[in-house]
């Protein structure tokens, strides 16, 4: 006991380290600077919500960019003031009922999950039926789906010509808020009895049905909840850019979160946290790598393009020589030190939150 | 997991080694080159740093009051992918500090940069942009080329007067936001020019990298209009008109700025003889004696003729260098001022004026593909 | 809509569908085999579609000559990315499977961007597949002509091999039980080698004939084709050959009739397919000539 509360004395300590983290990059930090450190945490979000159903629940979905699609247009379109709204809809005028439509950004932020969770709940109703690959394929065509409809709607999503002029709201404290709530979330879900239904259902269908769990009831909760959190961290994405358009939402964005949620661990909500920032901080340091290369000796002429297959090699190694990523399925705890002899040893303490 | 805990605080801190920038007492002007290299849109990127590194080569220093300072290029590639674009211009500004940025190819790249650079009034020249809402609202965004609006009523023009047309059918790549305002700019003012409400027969839609486009042909034949309008990428269009020829339509093909490329030539090859676009700039009809420095230039060091938006982005980097030069500061607001007042500048595209939307108004020049070649037409002057 | 602009309406979407159904075969085959969508099957469609090409342009082999070479090189590419991405794999968890093939495509995709360029590159036609035919009302390239007539061949052939021959009882046997079979001391890697070079081989032989009705080359091809022959291939029952051909035509013919009857529609095309997946696996998920599995405990 003393033990745990020696750790939940680091939790706070450490969290409140973060804060103290952020308070000095949001004062100090050039833009730029704090631009990757707030797309970090966009993506911590969207890790933690694809990790949800593919690494706790076990169903791969690859649908995640139509569901941010959504939840940014809708926080997008609540928020942007109705002169924004016309200058955007030059070409074709806006939906009258829309035209008006104004939140405050927190509600509008709500309100962009809550589209998204509805639909998660009205698509994972049919598919979630299917299995593995067939799963897979049909949230990828349902992304694509929204992705035409977005672009073919003119009238209420201004089509092809995007969006601009998106109010700003995404600073420093709101996105890592978010992150902060969704990671807590995540670690009370998976603790909950609800938790250990989804890794049962995960771990084996069938036993887990006979053990009394409703398996489909249970899917489509997960999927619901990893939905919300998908729009919402749509949402923050536009409002960071300030700037959204159908194109951004493609299956290179489901591919992205993917490949962090790989390389962070499925199944675990460190290995994403860990996962999200050190991906999103190697894309920009690897920049080099599409430009000329100075080797001292030779020059090597620009590959555009090469920093993707760096990429690209690294999760097929992962994949392939360390299937569970930086944390498998594990997670991190304060025990680790003290295994690791950093710390007097403490005897029986708590491995992990899994 | 010993190891995730260590790599953390390291990569967090090498990100913030790598991205610290000196704050010495900057002794060159820096111009940011915000272009997709990589990606969907990096054909037009490529063509566009081309123009301006060779203007770079001509003209590789500016005197701000009385002092010479070296222009260096910081290029950067945006991607073609938005969150990158709004990275790359964000760094831009930020790590590089550039003075000015140049670019993007690609409107709604420009868009991403679009609050970044306003943010930081650090001036922006977009070169061959043509979307509206680029500059709309921005009073940091510049273009050197004209919009969409003038390039759809130089074609509707073109199709109502010179070809005397009735009635037009409209391709459009309903994924692509250039394209669905220059149809619906040629609609409108088509509409006009014919006097007849129904002179659009119809507007068919197709999205980008879709390669069979026999089922909206088919329908498009059965209308029998005396011209179709198809502004879309390079690709898309060279493979609508082959299969048009190949179902035995014979209208004419009229388009935008972005079939200029060679390979609309290369994949439409013997199909897309005769079609017409509109652009920005001829290489038969030097307009001043800038064009003419550029055309020999560039002959010379690529030994081929140069795209319209090559001669473009070598607009755009003399019209920074002389807004710097007029402003005698590299201060962001006195450079945006003097380009603010640019009028007539000799531009190797034609002559140079912002209109209060930082716009270009210009002259267009429409080409007709002859031979395997884009060809000469005619020019025309804006309003 | 007259009959004369039926049959030209038809008429494409058969050349379409033919296309589809011939990449769809190698789906199903891949598929049938080791339960596992290829997701690179798409690239390995555009690798066939490069190679042909680099073989004409720079090496200035005459088409047939460069074609063959082509569809050998590709089959070749098809076994090692077995050995290489999916072989280490055959005992995880099938998630770790399904990764690996989306990384594997990503890979070969962002490398052919570094190799080929991004831009796009034109296509010289070879002249008999290049001729102009007027069949009354109906105009069609000979290429189209000529797709039909491969794909059924193969399909022809592909039945002959998995039905007669020794190798094809293999092949089922595979299909039905890999730890069975191997008991039954069938080498199940050569048999899967063998499956994923001639499904990669089709993907070449596809993505040429692809190059030649539709003539331009980029690294991004494949993706969308790829995903419709995907979906080709369950509609008509994955795993099951004639399913495939079935699954290509139609989903060629609903897309093409689907504009061709309702024009304002032409935006949405793209989904088209995706929603005909969507409801098929929700009313037959086994496809229409599948047979179901029942899951074992």
């Amino acid at each position: 006991m003393i033990v745990h509360r020696r750790h939940l004395l680091y939790s706070l300590a450490a969290g409140a380290v973060l804060a103290a983290f952020l308070f000095v990059a949001d004062t100090w930090f050039d833009a730029f600077t704090l631009r990757v450190l707030n797309l970090c945490a966009i993506y911590v979000v969207l890790a933690l919500s694809l990790n949800l159903v593919n690494g706790f629940t076990g169903l791969f979905s690859l649908g995640h960019a139509g569901f941010m699609a959504v939840g940014a247009y809708t926080s997008a379109l609540l928020t942007m003031t109705p002169e924004q709204k016309e200058v955007n809809f030059f070409l074709e005028p806006i939906a009258p009922w829309l035209a008006h439509l104004h939140l405050p950004f927190l509600p509008a932020l709500v309100a962009a999950g809550l589209v998204a969770a509805l639909l998660g709940f009205l698509l994972g109703a049919p598919v979630l039926r299917l299995k593995d690959d067939y799963l897979a394929i049909a949230t990828l065509g349902f992304a694509e789906i929204i992705r035409v409809v977005l672009t073919n709607t003119q009238n209420i999503t201004n089509g092809a010509l995007g969006l601009k002029g998106l109010p700003a709201f995404a600073s420093t404290w709101v996105v890592w808020g978010c992150a902060a709530l969704s990671a807590a979330f995540m670690a009370f879900l998976v603790r909950s009895s609800y938790g250990r239904a989804l890794k049962a259902v995960r771990d084996d269908e069938i036993a887990a049905g006979a053990m009394g769990i409703d398996v489909f009831r249970v899917k489509v909760v997960s999927f619901t909840a990893s939905s919300f959190m998908a729009g919402v961290g749509g949402a923050l994405l536009g409002h960071v850019l300030t700037t959204i358009d159908p194109k951004m939402f493609t299956f290179m964005l489901t591919f992205s979160i993917l490949l962090i949620v790989v390389l962070g661990g499925i199944g675990s909500i460190t290995g994403s946290i860990a996962g999200a920032i050190g991906v999103t901080i190697l894309m920009e340091l690897l920049r080099f790598l599409d430009g000329p290369i100075d080797l001292g000796v030779v020059q090597l002429e620009a590959r555009p393009g090469l920093r993707m297959v760096v990429f690209s090699i690294l999760l097929m190694a992962v994949v392939l020589f360390r299937q569970r990523g930086l944390m498998g399925n594990r997670e991190f705890s304060w025990s680790l030190f003290s295994r690791a002899g950093l710390w007097p040893r403490s005897g029986r303490g708590k491995h992990g939150l899994a | 997991m010993k190891r995730s805990a260590a790599v953390l605080p390291v990569l967090v801190a090498l990100a913030l080694v790598g991205c610290r920038g000196g704050t010495k007492q900057p002794t060159t002007v820096k111009l940011g080159v915000f272009e997709p290299m990589t990606g969907a849109n990096a054909a037009g990127g490529a063509m566009e740093v081309e123009g301006v590194k060779l203007a770079n080569e001509l003209y590789p220093s500016v005197k701000v009051g009385d002092k010479e300072y070296k222009i260096d290029l910081v290029v950067v590639d945006n991607k073609s992918d938005k969150v990158e674009a709004a990275n790359a211009a964000q760094r831009l500004v930020d790590q590089d500090k550039v003075n000015v940025v140049l670019g993007s190819w690609g409107s709604s790249l420009s868009m991403a940069a679009g609050p970044i650079v306003k943010d930081k009034k650090i001036p922006a020249v977009a070169m061959s942009a043509t979307n509206p809402l680029v500059t709309k609202g921005n009073d940091f965004y510049f273009r050197v080329c004209f919009i969409d609006p003038f390039q759809g009523t130089v074609m509707a023009n073109y199709a109502a007067k010179d070809l005397k047309a009735k009635k037009a059918v409209i391709i459009r790549e309903v994924s692509n936001d250039y394209s669905v305002g220059l149809a619906r700019f040629f609609a409108d003012s088509f509409k006009k020019l014919t006097a007849d409400p129904a002179a659009i027969l119809a507007e068919l839609n197709y999205n980008t990298n879709d390669q069979d486009f026999t089922a909206q042909l088919t329908t498009v034949k059965s209308m029998k209009p005396d011209v179709i309008f198809a502004p879309g990428n390079y690709t898309e269009s060279a493979l609508i008109i082959k299969q048009a020829r190949e179902l035995g339509i014979t209208a004419p093909f009229l388009g935008g700025d972005t079939w200029e490329a060679p390979e609309f030539i290369d994949v439409g090859r013997q199909a897309v003889e005769g079609a017409v676009l509109s652009t920005f700039f001829a290489t038969e009809v030097p307009i001043t004696p800038t064009s003419k420095e550029f055309l020999d230039a560039y002959r010379k060091k690529y030994q081929k003729e140069p795209a319209a938006v090559t001669a473009l982005g070598f607009d755009g980097y003399l019209v920074a260098r002389a807004a710097i030069e007029r402003a005698g500061s590299l201060d962001g607001t006195k450079i945006r001022d003097a380009l603010l007042a640019t009028q007539s500048f000799p531009g190797a595209a034609g002559l140079i004026t912002f209109d209060q939307d930082r716009n270009a108004t210009k002259s267009a020049v429409i080409k007709v593909v002859k031979d395997g070649k884009f060809t000469y037409l005619t020019t025309v002057q804006p309003q | 809509m007259t009959p004369a602009l039926f049959l030209q309406h038809l008429a494409n979407a058969l050349a379409l569908g033919s296309l589809y159904a011939l990449i769809a075969i190698g789906y199903t085959m891949v598929y049938g085999i080791l339960r596992l969508i290829n997701f690179a099957h798409g690239d390995v469609f555009m690798l066939g579609a490069y190679v042909a090409f680099y073989g004409a342009a720079l090496f200035l082999l005459p088409w047939w000559a460069s074609f063959a070479i082509a569809i050998a090189v590709t089959a070749l590419l098809g076994v090692l990315l077995e050995r290489v991405a999916y072989r280490p794999l055959r005992d995880s968890p099938r998630i770790s499977v399904m990764i690996s093939a989306i990384g594997a495509s990503f890979l070969i995709e962002n490398v052919a961007v570094v190799l080929f360029g991004g831009r796009p590159k034109g296509v010289t036609v070879p002249d008999v597949m290049n001729v102009r035919l007027q069949l009354g009302p109906v105009a069609v390239m000979s290429v189209s002509v000529v797709i039909p007539i491969f794909t059924f061949a193969i399909l022809a052939l592909l039945l002959w091999v998995v039905g007669k021959t020794k190798t094809g009882m293999a092949m089922r046997a595979v299909s039905t039980d890999l730890d069975a079979a191997r008991l039954q001391a069938i080498d199940v890697n050569r048999i899967i080698s063998f499956t994923f070079g001639s499904g990669s081989l089709l993907a070449a032989f596809g993505g040429i004939l692809w190059s030649y009705k539709y003539p331009q080359l980029n690294p991004l091809m494949g993706v969308m084709p790829g995903l419709k022959c995907f979906i080709a291939a369950v509609v008509g029952g994955i795993g099951n050959i004639q399913g495939a051909v079935l699954g290509g035509f139609m989903l060629g013919i609903i897309e093409l009739m689907a504009i061709a009857f309702l024009p304002t529609l032409t935006g949405y095309r793209d989904a088209f397919a995706f929603v005909l997946l969507i409801v098929v696996l929700l009313v037959k998920p086994s496809g229409l000539l599948g047979t179901g599995h029942a899951e074992k405990v």
